[in-house]
């Protein structure tokens, strides 16, 4: 029956799974060099080629035998692209800033994963996503210099931490609708990095001090040793990292395929009618807010722990926005957008110091542009497939 | 506490009320015509006070010292400025998004308040710092037992007083207030009637623009200082005072103004460890209003329809 509906997308007359292996390799390579090319001209070049790339991909039918080999050959792939990121870390190995900016990179993308599940499939917008950042990573701070927990439960608490904040924002958040829960939110964001100002005991405008990650006997900080090489400290929180983003996608792509994610979409595109059809969306709207919060807290403890010192200033308002913009370039409910898209937005201006400076500035201009001219993102979101193997024309 | 110190509360009270009514009034313009949020109105604002601040500095590079020829000047050019600003945003970002979904609106002009708010920061010249506003009212000042009312205070409250009502007789008294009125009302009804909606909505948005660059102004000459992030905070108060009076409603926005500040002040008097909680303390109460009356104090009246 799949073969009927779906058109032959062989590319090259390669089987799929074999494109989509190089395709990644490509990637992998690719982003390696990114990460090492130390010159903005070489960086420049190395975007250009990226966006040559893409167009080209589109030309010659690639994407369409990269998403058949995604949709038959799933497992597979994405065991290939956890190995590849794995493997890009440890050739990384001893480079201690690269390896810094790909971590910075997956965390925001694990709360880029979290706000889709609140923005992207339950429509509610998210404007205090620094906020729970902050809350995990202020949380990290005190548990690790007040406490003896271990650190990997100093991450669940992170989480913990940023839904019980979230609880308190549940009731406001769930009785307006639109635009007011979106002003709940950003008046939080504000209130939140005034409090942290003005709070002597975490650290006011200062910040605090934040304890390493020890795990099992194992220091976080201390360089770990691959046959005889010493690599970065950097390389253990970038594994942490990568399995915290793995698991997040995973976790939000599980979600959106269940029928509580089929719930979600009901409730973003008619409330009215959802709770007509006995949808009950006020149970929908909590679970969705406060699964995405506990992802956006671990992910800020972990980032806390990785940059051992956080201020204020990290977890301002523009920052929330940036954090929307991911969701927004990538295209709403679109995970490996949202990948992308946050590899662009956090990735790009680390890589080209220039930016780094005008990065609120230029996101902000590349999202009007976008909700403009192509409102749905980057690479929006499929049609959900309804019943076993039916899938859409594409 | 004395009834001096009580003064000075009060007196500061309302002065802060009235900017922010002054800025709540935008946001309920806005919301009334097009049902839209538009959420770069703080920042529109903060353009407002650097482009007066940018003609202070030209008056003064061209010898004229006369205060009120300076005042004059620095409002007639930033509200122009800001208007015609309003006018555009309304133009190009706002009208072609009317049937987007309503949140893309409110993101669109949350990344335009951004892209403001950093282009000043960015290249006014040393535009990261604060800037220091002069002070061109005269500052005597009556003591009036034991706290000093200062004849500065008094002409702005005045006037902002005086702008919100000239804006309210304009809403209900002229032609052009009705018809924006009717455009509020049923937009498809006022077009029938033969009033030209688009120019309506561009002078909306031209009139709310133009009075948050007199609150603007006002804060200035008030804090005589200005920055690149007064627009965010403020633009966020004036739109919680919209909210907790009800948007759309005029008078709500007036009401959500001065209880706002009135918050403030009472957080900042009531709050015995610091004063510096005091915008925690009123956003907090704002957050827990919203939980309580979800559409503001006067509530919006409307039904879902499937």
């Amino acid at each position: 029956m799949q073969n009927k509906t779906i058109p032959d997308t062989r590319w090259m007359g390669l089987p799929h799974l074999a494109v989509g292996l190089i395709v990644i390799a490509a990637i992998a390579l690719f982003g390696w060099q990114f990460l090492l090319a130390d010159s903005e001209i070489a960086v420049l070049g190395m975007v250009a080629l990226a966006a040559m790339a893409a167009f080209g991909v589109g030309k010659t039918g690639l994407n369409k035998s990269m998403s058949a080999a995604m949709r038959n050959h799933g497992r597979s792939m994405n065991i290939a692209i956890l190995l590849a990121l794995v493997c890009v870390i440890f050739l990384l190995g001893g480079e201690h800033f690269p390896l810094l900016m790909l971590t910075t990179t997956l965390l925001y993308m694990t709360v880029a994963f979290g706000l889709n599940a609140q923005f992207g499939l339950t429509g509610m917008v998210n404007f205090a996503g620094a906020s729970f950042f902050g809350v995990g990573a202020y949380t990290a701070a005190v548990l690790t210099n007040h406490s003896a927990l271990p650190p990997i439960l100093i991450l669940v608490a992170g989480g913990v931490f940023s839904a019980l904040i979230g609880c308190l924002l549940i009731v406001p958040v769930v009785r307006t609708a639109g635009h007011y829960s979106a002003v709940v939110t950003i008046a939080f964001s504000v209130m939140f990095k005034t409090f942290l100002e003005v709070n002597d005991v975490l650290g006011g405008p200062q910040g605090l001090m934040v304890g390493p990650m020890k795990t099992f006997g194992w220091d976080f900080n201390s360089s770990p040793l691959l046959m005889g090489m010493e690599l970065s400290f950097y390389v253990n929180y970038a594994l942490l990292g990568a399995g915290l983003a793995a698991l997040a996608f995973m976790f939000v792509q599980r979600l959106e395929r269940s029928w509580i994610g089929l719930t979600l979409d009901s409730v973003r595109l008619d409330e009215t009618a959802s709770a007509c059809f006995g949808l009950n969306v006020v149970r929908a709207k909590v679970l969705a807010f406060t699964f995405g919060n506990i992802l956006i807290g671990i992910a800020g403890a972990l980032y806390g722990m990785m940059i051992s010192f956080i201020a204020p200033n990290s977890f301002s308002f523009s920052d929330s926005l940036l954090m929307v913009a991911i969701v927004l370039l990538g295209g709403l409910g679109s995970l490996w957008g949202t990948a992308l898209a946050a590899v662009i937005v956090v990735l790009l201006p680390e890589k080209l110091q220039i930016l780094q400076e005008y990065r609120f500035l230029l996101f902000s201009v590349v999202v009007i542009l976008m909700l403009l001219f192509r409102p749905e993102g980057l690479m929006p979101r499929k049609v959900r497939s309804y019943f076993p193997n039916w899938r859409p024309e594409q | 506490m004395d009834i001096g110190l009580f003064g000075q509360y009060l007196a500061n009270g309302v002065m802060l009320g009235t900017m922010y009514a002054l800025v709540a009034v935008g946001f309920t313009l806005f919301f009334g015509v097009l049902d839209v949020i538009k959420f770069s109105h703080g920042d529109v604002l903060m353009l407002g006070s650097f482009t007066g601040f940018t003609v202070y500095i030209g008056l003064l590079s061209l010898g004229i010292e006369n205060p009120w020829v300076m005042i004059a000047a620095i409002l007639v050019v930033s509200i122009i400025t800001t208007a015609a600003l309003g006018a555009i945003i309304a133009r190009y970002l706002v009208l072609p998004l009317k049937s987007a979904p309503p949140l893309n609106i409110l993101l669109i002009t949350l990344m335009l308040g951004t892209a403001i708010r950093e282009a000043v920061r960015l290249f006014y010249p040393d535009g990261s710092n604060p800037k220091a506003f002069p002070a061109l009212l005269p500052t005597a000042s009556v003591d009036l037992g034991g706290f000093a009312l200062r004849a500065d205070s008094v002409i702005l409250v005045a006037a902002g007083i005086a702008v919100i009502i000239g804006l309210n007789l304009v809403i209900n008294r002229t032609r052009l207030g009705l018809a924006i009125r009717a455009v509020a009302q049923d937009e498809e009804t006022a077009k029938i009637m033969g009033i030209n909606y688009t120019m309506i909505v561009l002078v909306t948005f031209a009139i709310g623009s133009g009075a948050a660059a007199f609150a603007g102004i006002m804060n200035g000459l008030y804090y005589n200082e200005v920055n690149f992030g007064m627009g965010l905070l403020l633009g966020l108060i004036g739109f919680c005072a919209a909210i907790i009076g009800g948007l759309g409603n005029i008078y709500g926005a007036i009401l959500g103004g001065f209880l706002f500040a009135g918050l403030q002040t009472i957080g900042a008097v009531a709050l015995p460890f610091a004063s510096a909680y005091k915008d925690v303390f009123a956003f907090g109460v704002v957050i827990a209003l919203m939980a309580w009356k979800p559409t503001g104090l006067i509530a919006e009246r409307s039904s879902d329809r499937v």
